[in-house]
C-alpha cells in the first residue's frame, strides 16, 4: 500500500495491522486529534481523541467490547455512539470508518 | 456443674460423633458432662473436604467444623492426641495411651475405619500412604513439592479425588485400577468410560485391569511392579482400595462385632450403656462410608441419648458425587442390569452428557448422571420415595423436573417445581420444606444463615447452588447471592476465588479464564483485565505472555500520564543514591527535550514532568547511556527503596542501611505486584528513612534488623507491624523477599500490603514466613525465579525503537 491518499473524501489512515487488537492509534485532522480504535472483534471506530469529561486522551485507554475507558478518570465512552456509558453524561464526536483491502479509512468533516 | 449431670465419654472426634453432640446440645444441653478422646491431635474437621485441601482449592481452616471455642462453649473436655487403649466395662472407665482414665455413664464408640493396605511386598516402605486424614494430605503435599510421579492404587471415589488433587499439585499421576472401568460401585461402564476419558484428557494416566504385584524400593518407594511385568517408576504410592471398620477396641472389650461393631436401630451395641456410630458400625449386615447415612445414625443416637427413642435408623439408598473440580458426576440407587429392569438413556456426546435411569416395574431404582447433574436431587427423591411412575411421566422423566417442551431451564423454576419433601442436601438429609420453613422462621437472608440453622450445604457443598436458588425463590430480590464482593460486573466471582481457580484449573491466558470461569462479557473491562493480567503473570512466571492491551496506559508506555496527556519520567536512584555523572546526564536531558518541570519526589528520586509521548524513547535512550533505568514510578510494582546514610556516615547508625536498601532494590526491581510497593531502610530506631509507614520497612538495631510490614501514609495513615527480628543482612533480604512473594501470591489486585495484612491477619503471615522455615525458603526461591523473567529494563527495550514503536508515533494520513 503506497501513501495515504484520500479515496473520495475518505482519509486513507493506515493498515489495519498498524492498530493493535483492543488498542488504538491517533492522527491529527483539521479539527483536532482523532483516535482510531480496533476492537477484539476486528471492528474499527474513529472518535475525537478528547474525553468529554476533562479532555483525557481516549486513544490511551483500555478497550473492551465496543467501549474505551479513559485513562484519566475512568469514564467509559461507547465507540459506536460516542456517548458516555453509565451514570456519566457527555458525548464525543464520531466519524464514519471502514476497512477496504486491509486499509483503514476514516471520513472526516472536510 | 450440676451434680445430676451424667458422664458421656466419646472415643473418636470425627464428623459422626460431632453430629451426635450437636444433637445432644440442642435437645438437652444440661444432660451430660462430655469428655472426648481423639487419636488425632486436632479438632473436628470436615473429612469429605480433604480433596479440595489436597488440590489447594481450600485450606484446613476452611474445613474445620468445630473450632476450639465450640468445645469450650459447650464445656467439653477434649483430649487431643489421646488414643484409647482400653475399655473396662465392669468399672465403666476408658483409658488412653498417655494414661488418662475417665469414668462414664454412657459410652460412645466412634473409632471410624482404617484404610485397607494391600499386604503386597513393599507395602511398608516410606512413601506408601493411605488417604484418610489431614496427616496423610500433609504427607502427600510434602512429597508433591518436589514433583515426580505418584501412583494411586484404586480407581474409586477416594483414589480419583487423590489423583486429581496430586495432579493439581504438579505431580505426574498414574491410577491403577483392578476392575475394567473406574468407580464401578457407583458408575455403570458407560459413565466410567466418560470419566476415564475426561481424566486422561487432563493428564492422569489410567490403567484398568491392573493388578499390583509388588512395591519396589530399598529404603523408600521407587516404583511399582504389575502382574504383567510392567514397572512404573514413582516417588509415592497412595493406597485407596477401601476401608475396614475399626473394631479392635470394641472387640477387646467383649462387645459383639462382625464386620463392624454391631448395633440396633437405636445405635446401641450389645451393652446397653455403650453406643456406636460412624464407619466402625455394622447395622443389619451393612457398613457405611458415605456421610448421609452416618449423619442420620448420629442424629438418632443423639436423640436416644437424650431419652427420645421414637425414631429408628433404617437402611436406605445413598447418592454419590465426585468432588473433582470440573467433573460433574452423580449416582444413586441400584443400576445393575437385570431381566426385570428397564433403562432410559440419554446421550449428548459432543457436550459429554450421559444420563441413565433404571426402572424396575413402574419404580425408579437407580440413576447415573454424567456431565449434567442438575436433576440429581430430583431423581434421588423419586428413588427414595418409590412412588409409581405412569407411562406419561415416564416419557419425559429423563429430562428432569421441569420438562416444558424445550424452553431453557430456569434454576428458579427448577427448585419451584420440587416437592417439599425433595432432598436438597444429601449429606445432612435436609429437604426443601425444611429449608423454606427455616428461612421463614429464622428470617434467614443468606447462605451462611441457612448453613448455620439447617446444616444444608455445610458438608460437601455440592448443593450450594440449589440452596441459593431456594433463597432466591423464597426471598426474590431481597436475596443477594454473593456475600463475596465480585471482581467487577463481568463476573460474580471474587478476587480470591479467581486466583484460586487460575491455579486449580491451570488457566494460562485471559481468554481461558473468561471461558472457564463463565465471564459475562466478551472481553472484560478496564477493572478485570489488568487484574487478570497480573494474576496470570504472578502465577505462571516465564509461561504467561503479558497482554499489553490489558495494562493501564502508564504500564503500557512505562511513564506516568499527566492531566494534559504528557508524561512524567522517574529514573531509578538505587537506595536514593546518585552521583555527578548521573546528575549531568539528567541536566542534559532536561535541556535537550525542554522538560518544563523537575522535582525531587518523596521517595528520594528525581521526577521530570511534562515530557511529550513521542519524546519518551529519546529521553530513555539518553538516560540509559548514563546508566540509568526505569524507576517503575508508574507501575503496580516495586517503586522506591528509601534509605538513610546509616553506619557509613551517621554517628548513630547501627548497620549499613544504604547498602541494604540498594541490595533490596537490586533484588526486587522490575517485579509486578498487586499494587505499588514502597520500601525503606533506617539505620537506627530514630528512623530517618521513615521505614515504619512503608509497605515493607527495615529498622536496623545493634543486634540485627527489625522487619516491618503493612505501613501506609496515603489515604490512610498506619504504622507498620513488626513481622520479626533477624540477625543478619542475608536473612533480612530473604524475609523481605518472602513477604513480597506471599503478597504477590495472595493479594487482591489494587490491594496494598497493609490491606492484605488486615484481611489475612498478621499471625497468618508470621506462620507462613517466620515460623515455617521451609515455606519461607520456598517463597524466597519462587520470588527469585519469577525475577528472572522481569528484570529487563523496559526503557532500554523501547529506547531503541524495538518494542511497541507504534505507541509513540502518531499516524500521518496524507490529504
Amino acid at each position: 500500500m503506497d501513501g495515504m491518499q484520500p479515496i473520495e473524501n475518505w482519509l486513507n489512515v493506515c493498515d489495519l495491522e498498524d492498530i493493535p487488537v483492543r488498542g488504538a492509534r491517533r492522527f491529527q485532522s483539521a479539527t483536532g486529534e482523532i483516535a482510531v480504535f480496533r476492537t477484539g472483534s476486528q471492528e474499527v471506530y474513529a472518535i475525537d481523541n478528547r474525553c468529554p469529561h476533562k479532555s483525557g486522551p481516549l486513544s490511551e485507554g483500555i478497550v473492551h467490547d465496543t467501549g474505551v475507558t479513559c485513562p484519566l478518570h475512568n469514564w467509559v465512552i461507547d465507540l459506536q455512539t460516542g456517548q458516555a456509558r453509565g451514570a456519566d453524561e457527555g458525548c464525543v464526536r464520531t466519524y464514519p470508518s471502514k476497512i477496504i483491502e486491509g486499509r483503514v479509512l476514516v471520513k472526516t468533516a472536510l | 456443674m450440676s451434680a445430676t449431670k451424667q458422664k458421656l465419654v466419646v472415643i473418636g472426634n470425627g464428623m459422626a460423633p460431632g453430629r451426635v453432640l450437636e444433637t445432644i446440645f440442642e435437645e438437652a444441653p444440661d444432660k451430660y458432662d462430655v469428655t472426648i478422646f481423639n487419636a488425632e491431635p486436632r479438632v473436628n474437621y470436615n473429612r469429605i473436604m480433604l480433596s479440595p485441601v489436597l488440590s489447594g482449592e481450600q485450606s484446613y481452616d476452611e474445613i474445620i467444623i468445630h473450632g476450639d471455642a465450640w468445645y469450650a462453649d459447650n464445656g467439653v473436655t477434649l483430649h487431643k492426641g489421646h488414643k484409647v487403649v482400653e475399655i473396662d466395662r465392669d468399672a465403666k472407665t476408658v483409658t488412653s495411651e498417655p494414661g488418662v482414665t475417665a469414668a462414664y455413664d454412657k459410652l460412645l464408640i466412634a473409632t471410624g475405619s482404617n484404610p485397607f493396605i494391600i499386604p503386597i511386598p513393599g507395602h511398608g516402605l516410606p512413601g506408601v500412604l493411605a488417604y484418610r486424614d489431614l496427616d496423610d494430605v500433609n504427607k502427600m503435599l510434602d512429597v508433591a513439592k518436589s514433583g515426580g510421579r505418584a501412583v494411586v492404587i484404586g480407581g474409586g471415589l477416594l483414589g480419583l479425588e487423590a489423583a486429581a488433587g496430586l495432579l493439581a499439585q504438579g505431580m505426574d499421576v498414574t491410577v491403577l485400577h483392578l476392575m475394567p472401568t473406574l468407580m464401578e460401585r457407583q458408575l455403570d461402564p458407560a459413565a466410567g468410560y466418560l470419566l476415564e476419558k475426561e481424566l486422561t484428557g487432563r493428564g492422569i494416566e489410567i490403567r484398568t485391569e491392573a493388578n499390583t504385584k509388588e512395591i519396589l524400593g530399598d529404603d523408600k518407594v521407587e516404583g511399582v511392579l504389575l502382574d504383567d511385568g510392567t514397572e512404573i517408576a514413582c516417588d509415592m504410592v497412595i493406597m485407596a482400595v477401601g476401608i475396614r471398620p475399626n473394631l479392635a477396641l470394641a472387640g477387646e472389650a467383649g462387645l459383639e462385632v462382625g464386620r463392624g461393631v454391631k448395633v440396633d436401630g437405636a445405635m446401641r451395641t450389645s451393652d446397653p450403656d455403650v453406643f456406636s456410630v460412624g464407619e466402625c458400625v455394622e447395622f443389619e449386615g451393612n457398613c457405611y462410608g458415605l456421610v448421609a447415612p452416618l449423619y442420620e445414625q448420629a442424629r438418632i443416637c443423639g436423640k436416644v441419648l437424650c431419652g427420645d427413642e421414637e425414631e429408628c435408623f433404617v437402611h436406605s439408598e445413598s447418592s454419590t458425587k465426585l468432588k473433582v473440580t470440573g467433573v460433574d458426576l452423580f449416582s444413586a440407587g441400584d443400576f445393575a442390569d437385570g431381566d426385570d429392569r428397564e433403562e432410559i438413556v440419554f446421550r449428548d456426546a459432543s457436550r459429554g452428557v450421559y444420563k441413565r435411569l433404571i426402572l424396575e416395574g413402574d419404580k425408579l431404582i437407580g440413576a447415573v448422571l454424567y456431565g449434567d447433574t442438575a436433576d440429581g436431587a430430583w431423581f434421588f427423591s423419586k428413588i427414595k420415595d418409590g412412588e409409581p411412575i405412569d407411562a406419561e411421566a415416564r416419557d419425559t422423566l429423563i429430562f428432569g423436573p421441569n420438562f416444558s417442551g424445550g424452553a431453557a431451564l430456569d434454576p428458579l423454576e427448577a427448585v419451584a417445581a420440587l416437592p417439599d419433601e425433595a432432598e436438597i442436601c444429601g449429606c445432612n438429609g435436609i429437604s426443601k420444606g425444611k429449608i423454606l420453613s427455616a428461612i421463614d422462621a429464622e428470617g434467614l437472608t443468606d447462605l451462611d444463615g441457612v448453613r448455620a440453622c439447617t446444616k444444608a450445604s455445610s458438608s460437601c457443598g455440592t448443593c450450594t447452588g440449589l440452596v441459593e436458588s431456594l433463597l432466591a425463590f423464597k426471598l426474590g430480590d431481597a436475596f443477594e447471592k454473593n456475600a463475596v464482593k465480585s471482581m467487577c460486573g463481568c463476573t460474580d466471582l471474587g478476587h480470591s476465588e479467581v486466583r484460586r481457580l487460575i491455579v486449580a484449573k491451570k488457566l494460562k491466558s485471559i481468554p481461558a479464564v473468561m471461558q472457564e470461569l463463565g465471564w459475562k462479557t466478551s472481553c472484560g473491562c478496564a477493572k478485570c483485565r489488568p487484574a487478570l493480567n497480573y494474576y496470570l503473570l504472578a502465577t505462571w512466571p516465564g509461561e504467561y505472555n503479558d497482554d499489553n492491551q490489558s495494562r493501564f496506559i502508564n504500564e503500557r508506555v512505562h511513564a506516568n500520564i499527566q492531566k494534559d496527556g504528557t508524561y512524567s519520567v522517574v529514573p531509578r536512584a538505587w537506595g536514593g543514591m546518585t552521583n555527578s555523572d548521573e546528575l549531568r546526564a539528567l541536566a542534559d536531558v532536561i535541556d535537550k527535550f525542554k522538560i518544563p518541570t523537575v522535582k525531587y519526589t518523596g521517595g528520594q528520586r528525581i521526577d521530570m514532568l511534562g515530557v511529550k509521548k513521542e519524546d519518551l524513547p529519546g529521553v530513555w535512550s539518553d538516560l540509559n547511556k548514563a546508566g540509568m533505568v526505569s524507576g517503575h514510578a508508574y507501575g503496580k510494582s516495586l517503586r522506591t527503596v528509601k534509605t538513610c546514610v546509616g553506619s557509613e556516615w551517621c554517628r548513630f547508625g547501627t548497620q549499613d542501611s544504604t547498602g541494604l536498601g540498594i541490595k533490596l532494590e537490586k533484588m526486587m526491581w522490575g517485579s509486578w505486584t498487586p499494587h505499588k510497593v514502597k520500601l525503606a531502610v533506617s539505620g537506627c530506631p530514630r528512623n530517618c528513612a521513615e521505614a515504619t509507614c512503608k509497605d515493607i520497612g527495615v529498622v536496623c538495631v545493634d543486634s540485627g534488623y527489625e522487619i516491618h510490614i503493612g505501613g501506609a501514609a496515603g489515604m490512610e495513615v498506619r504504622g507498620t507491624d513488626i513481622l520479626c527480628k533477624v540477625e543478619t543482612e542475608a536473612e533480612a533480604l530473604e524475609y523481605c523477599a518472602a513477604v513480597l512473594q506471599l503478597y504477590r501470591d495472595q493479594g487482591h489486585y489494587l490491594e496494598r500490603i497493609y490491606k492484605w495484612e488486615v484481611r489475612v491477619g498478621l499471625e497468618k503471615i508470621q506462620e507462613q514466613i517466620v515460623e515455617d522455615d521451609d515455606n519461607r525458603l520456598a517463597l524466597y526461591e519462587r520470588f527469585l525465579f519469577a525475577q528472572k523473567f522481569s528484570q529487563n529494563d523496559p526503557w532500554a527495550e523501547r529506547a531503541s525503537g524495538g518494542v511497541d514503536a507504534h505507541e509513540f508515533k502518531s499516524l500521518v494520513p496524507a490529504e
